[in-house]
């Protein structure tokens, strides 16, 4: 553990992933009234150098972390890029898609397209992008209703996702759902939930199946893994606990990432949040420990340092290593939702993350490391546009659902619906459903 | 066969046939099942297909219901319906609404199982009746079976739906022993969902249960017989779907009807079949229908307030009289 002076006050790095697996033995034995008891040394030195550190900086508030990845890397400084050109030209392309995705949403929005609740990912792209482009297509996504770019990360096309937000019967759940809940059976995205805390259990489900398929289904090749994505106010939930226990009580090949944005609506972390035992701030990574799982704190506005720790998450879980915790410090540059009028945070606060918008800092690197020409860059915002506006006239020209299909997939056994006058089962009636439904 | 039998045979021959079943809840492992429904399962099919979880209802429920998003069949034990309360948002918002939420892409063959309604002495947070809330949701179907045909049938053929099920079973009824024909020990036995069953020709008035109350009804039934009051008893089986049919075709022979249920009265079940009657069967009613419902209180501990709080044979008798 380094405590680093930055321009703005002392910053916190924090433990990388080995060693916070050193740091799992502690035990606290809290007296009333007295300071905690530790039996390392380590953690002596440490507490007192951030004792110090408050004491030399009272009054500060705002939560300062510049994180560090393991292994610890300073990006600009290396001469060898951490990815190749194609690795570095997809990442680019996702995260751009998922930002112009996202503000022709907000545009759509305020022309009366989409309705409801939106809520924009615009500013969070690098955690979206570092872990989903990872993974396999039979690996599941589980996120919360902020889930447009997790579904466009894991290769749900544009078209279906903007049509759906439209409301028109070729999206990708046919106008059902809606903005809160994007589902696709052949990307294994499994929503989509409004109710925060509600999408980490159902996560857990698809790592025990997975689990379940290797260990009684005898198929060896099964390691398919599940993220979970969620936010800073989703880790007060009682089911976040829930599932802290059960994915390293059964060792479960799942991958929390916290996309902490520091407000939950107009609820600063800092406030809904208490402090971790020691700290002068929440921090979520360590309440992975605590279970018995690693936490991790990421840099979430540097893609390749969310991949490099997604990465090592991920194998972890491909062996039967078990969950693992990954805390992602990022921003998002638009209000909770298109309906919130976003005045609790302050514009300095923004003011700082804007500069660490995660797209420009992956340009820089490209350019950089030679991965990647101006040119090269420019053809791949121009095919994102081309694809966003594709995507528009494609969900502008579709038609809406009929009517008829309001009742159509409440059950998959339509005999759900009961038995008719004449005795015969009511799917059986001629016109009933245009047979999207289909009987196992 | 007692109805514990029932439904631990069931599940026992549901395991076997299909690999992707598997059991979760709490003691349902090496405790062998808090009311012993699960006994001798850990045995047969070991730790990885009757899981023990911890108390973590939201947690376990969820784990189940993504289990069956990703195409397990999980049977989902609750130690009382009263619990569930703590996972009601994973059973309402994710498994039965997802099918139509994904539009048929994502459905969720799981089945919730427990003891519903009241048990004995047990007072307030252990005695309702989830009947009504459940039934009232698109996407579930809320199954309640009554003797030990109706268990095995009804189990099996939730086991086998690709829908979320709700199984409300009753404590007290665990103990009791019905006749069983050889038909109902058949390994394939199932009964349709959404089908009630006439337990008794009658002519003369209707009464509609579920669960335990159907072996009031037909407690009821032989006292009445005796004045020359001749009752039809109906079985339900299926709160959701409703089996209507069934109820008017009896209607169409008594023209009058009491439903009998231990929950509380507001939009309990009865309410609904009487909304029923009237809209599809008006004149064919020579009489109001008439509830007979828990009372309107949590439950009461007291042995002497807890029977008063409860629809008994009594009451039912003299609901049928005043319309007989």
């Amino acid at each position: 553990m380094r405590v680093e002076r930055g321009e703005s006050g002392p910053t916190l790095c924090p433990t990388t992933l080995s060693s916070v697996r050193l740091a799992w033995p502690f035990s606290f034995r809290r007296v009333p009234g007295s300071p905690p008891q530790q039996g390392s040394t380590r953690m002596q030195a440490m507490l007192k150098q951030r004792s110090g550190v408050r004491a030399a900086q009272p009054g500060r508030r705002a939560v300062q972390i510049r994180a560090v990845a393991a292994p610890v890397k300073a990006a600009s400084a290396s001469k060898t890029p951490l990815v190749t050109p194609e690795v570095a030209k997809d990442l680019y392309y996702d995260m751009v898609l998922g930002r112009e995705f996202e503000e022709m949403c907000a545009q759509m929005y305020y022309r009366g397209k989409m309705f409801g609740f939106v809520h924009l990912y615009s500013g969070q792209e690098a955690v979206s992008t570092g872990v989903i482009r990872l993974l396999r297509q039979d690996d599941h996504v589980v996120s919360t209703y902020r889930d447009h770019v997790h579904a466009l990360s894991k290769n749900v096309p544009a078209r279906e996702v903007m049509a759906e937000l439209f409301g028109k019967k070729t999206g990708c759940c046919r106008g059902q759902g809606g903005s809160m809940h994007m589902f696709s059976a052949k990307y294994n995205v499994l929503g989509g939930y409004a109710f925060i805390g509600e999408g980490i259990p159902v996560g857990l489900g698809a790592a025990f199946q997975s689990k379940y398929r290797r260990d009684v289904l005898g198929d060896e090749k099964s390691d398919s893994v599940t993220c979970s994505f969620f936010g800073d106010g989703t880790c007060n939930v009682g089911q976040f606990y829930e599932s802290l226990n059960m994915a390293a009580l059964y060792k479960l090949p799942h991958i929390f990432v916290v996309e902490n944005n520091l407000w939950a609506i107009g609820m600063s972390h800092l406030r809904a949040t208490s402090r971790t035992s020691g700290d002068h701030d929440p921090h979520i990574y360590k309440k992975g420990p605590a279970f018995g799982m690693p936490g991790v704190h990421v840099d979430g506005m540097d893609v390749l340092k969310v991949r490099q720790v997604a990465q090592e998450a991920i194998e972890r879980a491909r062996r039967g290593e078990g969950p693992t915790l990954i805390e992602a410090e990022t921003y998002r540059f638009r209000g909770h939702s298109l309906a919130d009028p976003d005045e609790l945070r302050s514009k300095e606060e923004k003011a700082r993350y804007l500069e660490r918008d995660p797209i420009p800092q992956l340009k820089k690197y490209m350019l950089e490391h030679g991965l990647a020409t101006e040119a090269e860059i420019k053809e791949l915002e121009a095919k994102v546009m081309e694809v966003v506006e594709d995507s528009v006239k494609f969900a502008e020209e579709s038609p809406k659902p009929e009517r008829g299909q309001l009742l159509e997939n409440v059950f998959a056994d339509p005999r759900g619906f009961g038995i008719a006058e004449d005795g015969r089962y009511r799917y059986q009636m001629p016109g009933f459903s245009s047979g999207t439904a289909i009987v196992s | 066969m007692t109805v514990r039998d029932a439904l631990n045979s069931a599940l026992d021959e549901e395991l076997a046939r299909d690999d992707k079943v598997y059991v979760l809840g709490e003691e349902v492992g090496e405790y062998q099942g808090a009311y012993k429904i699960t006994r001798g399962l850990l045995q047969k099919f070991g730790p990885d297909r009757v899981k023990d979880t911890p108390i973590t209802e939201a947690g376990f429920t969820g784990i189940a219901v993504g289990s069956a998003f990703a195409g397990l069949r999980p049977v989902c034990e609750f130690m009382t319906w009263n619990f569930a309360m703590q996972a009601i948002d994973q059973i309402i918002n994710s498994a039965a609404k997802t099918l139509y939420m994904s539009a048929g892409q994502i459905n969720c063959p799981i089945v919730f199982r427990g003891p519903n309604g009241a048990a004995a002495g047990v007072a307030a947070q252990h005695s309702q009746c989830f009947a009504s809330w459940y039934s009232s949701v698109p996407g579930l179907k809320v199954l309640a079976p009554y003797d030990a045909e109706d268990a095995r049938g009804l189990l099996k053929a939730a086991i086998r739906d690709p829908d979320p099920v709700v199984f409300l079973e009753n404590e007290i009824l665990y103990g009791q022993a019905f006749p069983v024909t050889p038909q109902v020990l058949d390994k394939d036995f199932t009964l349709p969902i959404g089908k009630a069953k006439v337990m008794r020709e009658g002519k003369h008035v209707t009464l509609v249960s579920f669960s335990k109350m159907v072996g009031y009804c037909l407690k009821a039934a032989d006292t009445l017989a005796k004045e020359g009051i001749d009752v039809e008893v109906i079985n339900l089986r299926s709160i959701k779907p409703l089996d209507k049919d069934t109820l008017i075709a009896s209607l169409k022979k008594t023209h009058k009807m009491v439903t009998v249920e231990e929950g509380w009265p507001q939009c309990g079940v009865g309410s609904e079949v009487s909304a029923l009657m009237m809209e599809h069967a008006f004149d064919e009613l020579d009489a109001p229908v008439l509830r007979v419902t828990g009372a309107e209180v949590p439950m009461p501990y007291a042995a002497n307030l807890e029977a008063a709080a409860l629809p008994q044979i009594d009451d039912i008798v003299k609901a049928v009289k005043s319309i007989a």
